[in-house]
């Protein structure tokens, strides 16, 4: 069959043909694309249990494939490649190897919750998108993406002291994702902050940065906060048949 | 309504961690009104981050746990039942423990596990209403009040209201929006909108009220962050605003933060200012610039301001 949609079909499975003839008929020019026939024949029929055991995926199978979250996404907005329905469905099918062709750019979820508020079936999109970068990760298909270091990073500095502290944590990420401290653009920004601020809010800064600000009391939260966490991980890695030799 | 304007009085003011970081002036203009206004922010005592939009995304079960800490001490620390909390981040997650300790099971029981061997009182769902600064000012103190309170004010201002993504998303953990007559609308924001009308703002018609400024991966993933803030800035000068009114400290240091990195990064200029409605709000009832923290924003308001006469 011609294809006229060539955008919609990945360009390695499109045969084009300059000069073609097909039983006596010349079908050069309009008539000279094709789809490669395949056979899809590699499924992880695991692949959508994977994703539910994951915090977030819970809800996946509710999806009828409508389609709202996509159309409602930000960053598809900016970025067609980015498609939450599209995803969803090939988890659904357990089609792995189409899903890790994206794997670079799932992480890039703002957790807007468009989509949880278009879907019609309180599938939690975005529950599903971090679920699914996590899994990249989990199963070392992708290193941890920018989201992750700056989650990992937040989520210590409050389990460790119960608060956070903007200086650090900027500091400690962008050490972590290897990115230089000194980028023109944080310069100038905190260039305007030391010029506006009063002395007194730049001094408490400077103090917070050197002595961190802690909840009082906080050993015995953070103890358990730690080891539930710890429990969680282990199931998780434990759904998707991980750590399965140790 | 009279029931809330007397128990909106006297709230425990969760402020958060944003509030004493990058966003000082939110917390100095908020103070600032109270004072104004008569109305009682009694401070959290030894209160935790909410766990903002990371934790998640670490165990959503531990953002539970740290969100529900706050209103357990509000509750049983402090015997209050209204939690404000002007951060978006915050009142959106506490917002969330609360739907979600009263309806999954599964956040119950860390919730209670954790608490306990953390040796403090399990929160019990219901036991206080979280609040928003906006609900605060409108229905504490009361329209009609601040009517009478603001003369002139912001007139001859031009303002775009943002509200962001998560002062109205998802949906289920507001359950008092959408429900008609006064209540918030989660697809058409306007709590900002009156009281800055109030003030004698004029508001343009503003179409990204409720888009999202990336403020997730301000960081991680800066260009897309960069590319949704110029939307939203480049819509606001477009509907004629002189200043993009926040109500968030994600967004508006989010905004401040991309309006430079947008002219850095892609030559991309923008003029509009950005500013915390409760320092507009604050001009309005009379305080001095200084006193609602203008000169501690990154955006530079003041000579706009000065020309109209408005600071």
């Amino acid at each position: 069959m011609a294809i006229h949609e060539k955008h919609l079909i990945r360009p390695e499975n499109l045969k084009t043909h300059d000069n073609l003839v097909i039983d006596g008929v010349d079908v050069s020019g309009h008539w000279s694309t094709f789809i490669e026939t395949r056979v899809v024949t590699d499924y992880n029929e695991q692949l959508q249990e994977e994703i539910a055991a994951l915090p977030g995926g819970e809800y996946i199978h509710r999806c009828w494939q409508c389609g709202s979250c996509t159309n409602a996404c930000t960053v598809n907005a900016i970025n067609p490649e980015f498609n939450p329905r599209y995803w969803i469905y090939l988890i659904r099918m357990g089609m792995e190897s189409e899903l890790l062709r994206d794997k670079e750019i799932i992480w890039q979820c703002v957790s807007c919750n468009k989509c949880t508020y278009a879907c019609p079936r309180d599938v939690v999109p975005e529950g599903v998108m971090k679920a699914t970068a996590h899994w990249l990760e989990m199963k070392e298909h992708t290193a941890p993406s920018n989201s992750t270091i700056f989650d990992e990073e937040f989520t210590r500095q409050v389990v460790q002291t119960g608060k956070i502290e903007d200086g650090r944590i900027l500091m400690n990420f962008l050490k972590n994702s290897k990115q230089p401290l000194f980028q023109d653009w944080l310069v100038e920004m905190v260039k305007k902050m030391i010029t506006n601020l009063p002395v007194k809010y730049l001094m408490g800064m400077g103090w917070a940065t050197v002595f961190q600000p802690k909840t009082k009391r906080w050993g015995k939260a953070r103890a358990a906060i730690e080891e539930h966490i710890a429990e969680e991980k282990a199931a998780e890695r434990a759904a998707l048949g991980l750590d399965a030799a140790e | 309504m009279p029931e809330r304007k007397e128990k909106y009085k006297k709230v425990a003011y969760y402020h958060g961690c944003a509030l004493e970081g990058t966003a000082q002036p939110y917390n100095t203009s908020t103070r600032a009104i109270a004072k104004k206004l008569d109305l009682e922010l009694v401070d959290i005592e030894n209160w935790n981050c909410c766990g903002a939009m990371e934790v998640k995304n670490v165990d959503p079960e531990i953002q539970t746990y740290l969100s529900s800490r706050v209103m357990s001490l509000a509750h049983n620390g402090m015997g209050q039942d209204v939690v404000m909390a002007p951060c978006n981040g915050c009142y959106h997650n506490l917002k969330k423990a609360e739907y979600d300790i009263a309806n999954k099971e599964k956040s119950r029981e860390v919730v209670e596990k954790i608490s306990a061997k953390a040796e403090h009182p399990t929160y019990e769902a219901g036991q206080v209403e979280t609040i928003h600064a906006l609900d605060w000012i409108k229905f504490g103190y009361g329209e009609d009040e601040l009517k009478e309170k603001i003369k002139g004010g912001l007139k001859g201002l031009k303002v775009a209201n943002y509200y962001g993504c998560m002062y109205t998303r998802p949906r289920h953990i507001f359950p008092e929006k959408d429900q008609g007559g006064d209540s918030e609308s989660t697809s058409k924001p306007h709590y900002m909108d009156d009281l800055l009308a109030i003030a004698g703002a004029e508001n343009v018609e503003f179409p990204l009220k409720t888009a999202c400024c990336g403020g997730a991966h301000t960081l991680s993933d800066s260009d897309t962050s960069t590319k949704l803030v110029l939307n939203i800035l480049k819509a606001a000068e477009a509907a004629g605003a002189d200043v993009i009114a926040t109500e968030c400290p994600t967004c508006h240091s989010g905004l401040e933060m991309h309006q430079i990195r947008a002219l850095k990064r892609m030559s991309a200029e923008t003029n509009v200012k950005i500013v915390y409605f409760t320092q507009l709000l604050g001009l309005a009832l009379g305080l001095s610039a200084r006193k609602v923290g203008i000169h501690e924003n990154v955006s530079n308001a003041i000579p706009m301001l000065k020309a109209k006469k408005i600071a």
